[in-house]
């Protein structure tokens, strides 16, 4: 083993050895494998952001980005300013709360009682199954809400009914909306996003199991104190990304779970954007709203990074 | 372990139990909407459908088959999600690939690139406008183009290709005189097998389900995929084709009215069946795709 690894080590230096210097025109084929995606992402990613400015702008397609006047902060002041943006802000924040608080944990549960099955076969079947509602379209889902909660044919007003509650027009409470979003992202997802803990679950070393049967801890002790410790830089990892994004919610279900009656609760910053932007073509207090968002987002995203660093030694980067 | 053989059992069958419970939670909706699309619309409105097909009938798809707007959308899926996942592979791998090698000069910059635009974009109306600038508003690439690199899929490659394909084979090959795209193509691709797999289904369903760029960027109807049509269709009820024409007769229209909603269960079967027939068979590659990202994301 320690041989094998000083052979490697030989190998390594006499390789670097051999190609310093030489390292860029010997490698030219690996730019040119890089090229067609930095192309891509300089035009598709990095050149809106040069368009970014017209944030501060009051922007006229006459004149162009460049050619529209400076404005400086007033698209800013003008939403902050706004009373219906500090809803927007509720709301986005009120759905992505309530998705870290049951959202999160759930494909946490459902990975550590799928590991317990003992017949692998099983374990397996019960996987493929737990996917196949993350490969359904969104477009797709919410027909499902739709029709599934229907107060008049849905099927779980139905079953409502059977034990004498409702009907009720789900889609259409406002103060039930974040619920059901959640809920259906859970029923959506919880499988996929537990593939990754089944895999750091399968990577913990089965001696530390053994020593604790031969101390005698029963099975929920193990899953308490092996198990989950075990997958805790996991989940630290995507606590931290989806604490990150708590003020950005995706915009796709939202938009098409939204209809007049829900508007309230359903209006968020993403949904905010699209419209005053592409419906009402403000391109400039659009783009001033979306950057604020990412701006936060960012700042969000770094601060809780330093914190996870500080207190748990588990950071991105 | 041999203390409470009889708690271990009891246990065991409570894991069993809850999966079972979550097994039916996650399939009662899928199998009750695959079953509405076969059943007589009036007994699905009434309640009437519990698991089961309640008065077997075709008619629902009968209707879809003769319903124009939705072949057309799924001519374009079947176009968007094929060149879309030939585009995203061929952008991504060799990408990946570069920049999972040590030797490549400046790759922590050309990585930082990469990594910045996932916390931070132009946003919305930006992006907009550079595509209208580029002239691309109204074309196929509009729908194409937001999809070709998922920063993303460039880690999990890199990081696949970083760990699971041995350095030690590539620099045998370097050293025998290999060029870096014989040894690309010739040595880690095939070696790389699982994460390609990875990717063309991430790439294939992520063309097949997107309908955001099409709203966005597209308003030819001829070019809209079939996402597009079934949120016309499913959720702002624009069957108006299939509701005009002679339906001066009460009854009639209100059969129609039945006929569209057992319709609307039909196109949901239709649209997400290619997906769910697909992903079984790539399912095994899922944990080493998705775990890549995660250790060095």
């Amino acid at each position: 083993m320690t041989k094998d690894q000083n052979m490697k080590c030989q190998v390594k230096k006499t390789n670097s050895r051999r190609f310093s210097g030489k390292s860029i025109w010997n490698n030219w084929e690996l730019y040119l494998f890089m090229l067609p995606a930095l192309l891509y992402i300089l035009l598709y990613c990095y050149y809106p952001m040069y368009g970014v400015q017209i944030a501060f702008k009051n922007f006229r397609a006459s004149a162009g980005i460049q050619g529209s006047e400076w404005v400086g902060m007033e698209h800013f002041v003008k939403f902050l300013g706004n009373p219906v943006s500090w809803e927007l802000i509720r709301n986005t924040l009120s759905i992505s709360i309530l998705a870290l608080v049951i959202g999160f944990p759930a494909p946490i549960i459902f990975a550590l009682i799928v590991n317990e099955l003992k017949s692998k076969r099983f374990q397996k079947m019960v996987q493929t199954i737990s996917y196949a509602p993350h490969f359904i379209s969104t477009v797709v889902l919410v027909s499902m809400l739709t029709s599934l909660l229907d107060p008049s044919t849905g099927i779980i007003n139905k079953i409502l009914g059977i034990v004498g509650g409702g009907p009720y027009d789900f889609m259409s409470r406002a103060d039930w909306f974040a619920g059901i979003y959640v809920i259906s992202d859970i029923w959506q997802h919880v499988g996929w996003n537990a593939v990754i803990y089944l895999a750091a679950l399968a990577g913990i070393d089965y001696e530390l199991h053994e020593a604790a049967m031969m101390d005698g801890a029963s099975r929920l002790k193990r899953i308490w104190h092996i198990n989950l410790p075990g997958i805790l830089p996991t989940i630290a990892i995507l606590l931290i990304l989806q604490t990150g994004n708590l003020m950005s919610v995706g915009f796709e279900k939202v938009f098409l779970m939204q209809n007049p009656l829900n508007l309230e609760t359903s209006e968020i910053i993403s949904t905010f954007v699209y419209k005053m932007g592409l419906q009402y073509r403000q391109y400039s207090y659009s783009t001033a709203i979306g950057l604020f968002n990412s701006i936060i987002n960012l700042v969000l995203l770094v601060s809780v990074n330093f914190f996870a660093k500080k207190a748990s030694g588990h950071g991105l980067w | 372990m041999k203390k409470n053989p009889i708690d271990d059992k009891v246990f065991d069958i409570l894991v069993i139990l809850l999966s079972v419970a979550l097994l039916i939670l996650t399939l009662y909706p899928l199998l009750y909407v695959l079953s509405a699309s076969f059943s007589d619309p009036v007994a699905v409105t009434k309640g009437e459908l519990w698991l089961l097909p309640k008065g077997f009938t075709l008619d629902g798809y009968e209707a879809i088959f003769d319903y124009e707007p939705i072949w057309i959308g799924y001519r374009n899926t079947i176009f968007y999600s094929i060149a879309g996942t030939i585009l995203s592979l061929f952008f991504t791998l060799p990408c990946a690939y570069a920049l999972s090698r040590k030797d490549v000069k400046g790759r922590n910059i050309f990585m930082f690139l990469f990594l910045f635009t996932m916390f931070f974009n132009g946003g919305m109306i930006p992006t907009y406008l550079a595509m209208k600038q580029f002239r691309l508003l109204d074309t196929i690439w509009a729908v194409l183009i937001p999809g070709v690199v998922g920063v993303s899929n460039v880690i999990i490659a890199r990081t696949y290709f970083a760990t699971s394909v041995p350095w030690e084979i590539q620099e045998a090959a370097i050293v025998d005189g290999c060029s870096n795209t014989k040894l690309f193509l010739k040595i880690v691709l095939p070696l790389s097998m699982p994460i390609v797999a990875v990717l063309t289904l991430y790439a294939f369903v992520y063309q097949w389900n997107q309908f955001f760029n099409a709203l966005i960027y597209l308003s030819d109807s001829n070019l809209y995929p079939l996402q597009l049509y079934l949120r016309n269709i499913l959720l702002m009820d624009q069957m108006n084709a299939l509701l005009e024409g002679d339906s001066e007769a009460r009854q009639a229209l209100l059969e129609r009215i039945q006929l569209k909603e057992s319709m609307k269960y039909g196109i949901v079967v239709v649209s997400s069946l290619p997906v769910l027939i697909i992903y079984p068979f790539l399912q095994k590659y899922f944990a080493k795709g998705v775990m890549m990202g995660a250790i060095k994301g």
